[in-house]
C-alpha cells in the first residue's frame, strides 16, 4: 500500500487556507532574502550592528574551548621537544655560533641605519598598536574566510584596521561586536594586498586564492620576477597595510603568477595584534626640490 | 504541527518538548562552527546546520510548514558570520523544492532521501558560494567541491542523529 500524502490535509477549509498562507509567507520571504543578499552587496557595513551582537553570544564559548585546543598542542610539541634533545641540542649549538656573528653584524647595521635616517631626518617611530589581543576561532562552513578576535570596538578596534601576528600579516577587520571582532583573512579571495619582493623591491600584488594560499601577480607583464623560497613583505602602497611586514613566502612559480604560503598561521590561535589604518604620508610640496643644474 | 492523530481516530496534544527539539538541533547545528575554536583556512567543516535541517526535513515531511526555513536560515547566517539573507533565501527554496518532490513520488526508501538530500547539499553549497562571489569573494568553486563531497557523506550520520532525537522528543 503506497503511504498516505503527507500534504493533503482532508477537505477542511481552514486546514488548507494555512498551508496556501504557508507557501505566501515562504516566497514572501525567498524575495526579502534577496533584497538582503542584495543590499549586502552595495552596503558590506549594513549589517555589523546585528552580526557583531551574535557574535557577542557565540565567541565566548569559542574563547572557553580554546584553552583546550592550545594545552593540548604544546604538550605535543613538549614530548617531541624531549625525544629529539640530545641532536636539537648540537643544531642549536651550532645555531647560536652563527646567530651571535650575525647579531654583531646586525647591530652595526642598526647604530648606521639610525644615523642616515637622522641625517635625512626621517621620523619612523613604528606606530602603537591599537589592542593586542588573541585569535579565537573561525567560521569554518563558511566560503568566506573569516576568524574572530577576542577585541572589539570596546578596546577602539573599528573596521578596516590591520591585523598581525608576531610572524606576519594576517588580514584586517571587517566587523566589530563590543568586545569581539571579525576578521578577514589575507587568504580570502576578496582580500588583495600590495606587496614588493624583499629581495629585489619590485612591486606586486598578492591576492587570496581562499584555500590557505595566496596567489601573486606582477603589476608589469613579462618574465615571472619570483623564485622560490622569496620573501614578500608589505609596500604600504596605497594605505591600509603598513609597510614592511612579513606577508609570505613564494613555494611555487607559474608563467607570470606565483604561490605563495602566508608566515603568520592563524590556525595556531596565537596572538594578534591590531594596527591604526596606515596612511601613505603626504609629500610636502611647499618647498621645491631643488633641481640638479646642467651647465 | 501541535497535535497528532492517535489510531483509535483522537487528537492528542504534544509537549512543548516536540516542536522545540528539531528547532534547537539545527540552530545548535548552525552554531557548532561558530563554536569550535579552530581557524579553517578553508571551508572544511560541513554545514551541520544544514545537515540537521534536510534530516529533519526528510525524516519528518509533516512536521514543518515551508516558512520555517526562513528564521531557521536567517539564525544560520548570523552564527556562520556570512551575510544575512544567503541561508534564508537558499533554506526556503530549498524547502519549496522538496515539497514539489514530495506530491510527485508515492515511494520513498533511503536511498531516495539521500539522492535528494545530496541534491540539495550541492544547491546550497554551491548557491552559498555563488552569493558570496556576488558580494565579491569565494574564490573559485573547486574550493567548495571538498566541502559538497564531505557533506553529502555526513548526511547519513544526521539522518541517524534526528531519528534519534525524534523517539526522545515523541516519548
Amino acid at each position: 500500500m503506497a503511504p498516505p500524502s503527507h500534504r493533503r490535509l482532508g477537505f477542511s477549509r481552514r486546514a488548507q487556507y494555512g498551508l496556501f498562507l504557508g507557501y505566501v509567507i515562504a516566497v514572501a520571504g525567498v524575495l526579502c532574502g534577496i533584497a538582503l543578499i542584495i543590499m549586502a552587496r552595495f552596503d558590506p557595513k549594513g549589517f555589523t550592528i546585528l552580526r557583531g551582537a551574535v557574535l557577542e553570544i557565540t565567541a565566548p564559548v569559542a574563547d572557553a574551548g580554546r584553552a583546550g585546543v592550545r594545552s593540548v598542542r604544546s604538550a605535543n610539541d613538549a614530548v617531541y621537544a624531549y625525544f629529539r634533545a640530545g641532536s636539537q641540542n648540537a643544531a642549536l649549538t651550532a645555531e647560536l655560533k652563527t646567530a651571535r656573528a650575525k647579531l654583531i653584524q646586525a647591530r652595526a647595521i642598526a647604530r648606521e641605519n639610525a644615523r642616515l635616517k637622522q641625517l635625512l631626518r626621517i621620523a619612523d617611530a613604528p606606530p602603537a598598536p591599537i589592542a593586542v589581543t588573541r585569535i579565537i576561532g573561525s567560521t569554518g562552513s563558511n566560503s568566506q574566510r573569516l576568524a574572530t578576535l577576542a577585541a572589539g570596538s570596546a578596546s577602539g578596534v573599528h573596521s578596516g584596521q590591520p591585523v598581525r601576528g608576531a610572524e606576519g600579516l594576517i588580514g584586517r577587520v571587517t566587523g566589530v561586536g563590543l568586545n569581539f571582532s571579525y576578521v578577514l583573512l589575507i587568504t580570502d579571495s576578496s582580500s588583495t594586498t600590495p606587496i614588493v619582493l624583499a629581495r629585489s623591491g619590485i612591486a606586486a600584488l598578492a591576492t587570496g586564492t581562499g584555500d590557505g594560499a595566496l596567489e601573486l601577480k606582477t603589476l608589469i607583464a613579462g618574465a615571472t620576477p619570483f623564485r622560490r623560497g622569496d620573501l614578500i613583505v608589505t609596500s604600504g602602497a596605497g594605505g591600509i597595510y603598513p609597510p614592511n611586514i612579513p606577508v609570505g613566502v613564494v613555494i611555487s612559480t607559474g608563467r607570470d603568477t606565483a604561490i605563495a604560503r602566508p608566515l603568520a598561521d592563524p590556525s595556531r590561535l596565537d596572538f594578534a595584534m591590531v594596527q591604526p589604518i596606515w596612511h601613505v604620508p603626504a609629500v610636502k610640496l611647499s618647498k621645491p626640490v631643488p633641481q640638479p643644474r646642467t651647465p | 504541527m501541535n497535535a497528532i492523530r492517535t489510531p483509535d481516530e483522537a487528537i492528542v496534544a504534544l509537549p512543548a518538548r516536540a516542536w522545540i527539539v528539531p528547532v534547537a538541533s539545527t540552530v545548535a547545528g548552525s552554531a557548532v562552527t561558530a563554536l569550535l575554536p579552530y581557524v579553517a583556512l578553508s571551508p572544511s567543516l560541513p554545514p551541520f546546520g544544514l545537515l540537521m535541517l534536510l534530516g529533519w526535513r526528510l525524516l519528518r515531511p509533516e512536521l514543518w510548514r515551508v516558512w520555517v526555513a526562513l528564521p531557521l536560515g536567517l539564525a544560520d547566517d548570523l552564527l556562520t558570520g556570512r551575510p544575512p539573507g544567503s541561508a534564508m533565501t537558499l533554506w526556503t527554496l530549498l524547502f519549496l523544492m522538496l515539497d514539489m518532490v514530495d506530491s510527485r513520488f508515492l515511494w520513498r526508501d533511503h536511498w531516495q532521501d539521500w539522492l535528494l538530500a545530496a541534491v540539495s547539499i550541492a544547491f546550497a553549497i554551491a548557491g552559498g558560494w555563488a552569493i558570496a562571489a556576488f558580494q565579491g569573494g569565494g574564490g573559485t568553486i573547486w574550493v567548495v567541491m571538498p566541502q559538497i563531497v564531505m557533506t553529502i557523506f555526513c548526511f547519513p550520520l544526521a539522518e541517524r542523529l534526528c531519528a534519534a532525537l525524534d523517539r526522545w522528543r515523541l516519548r
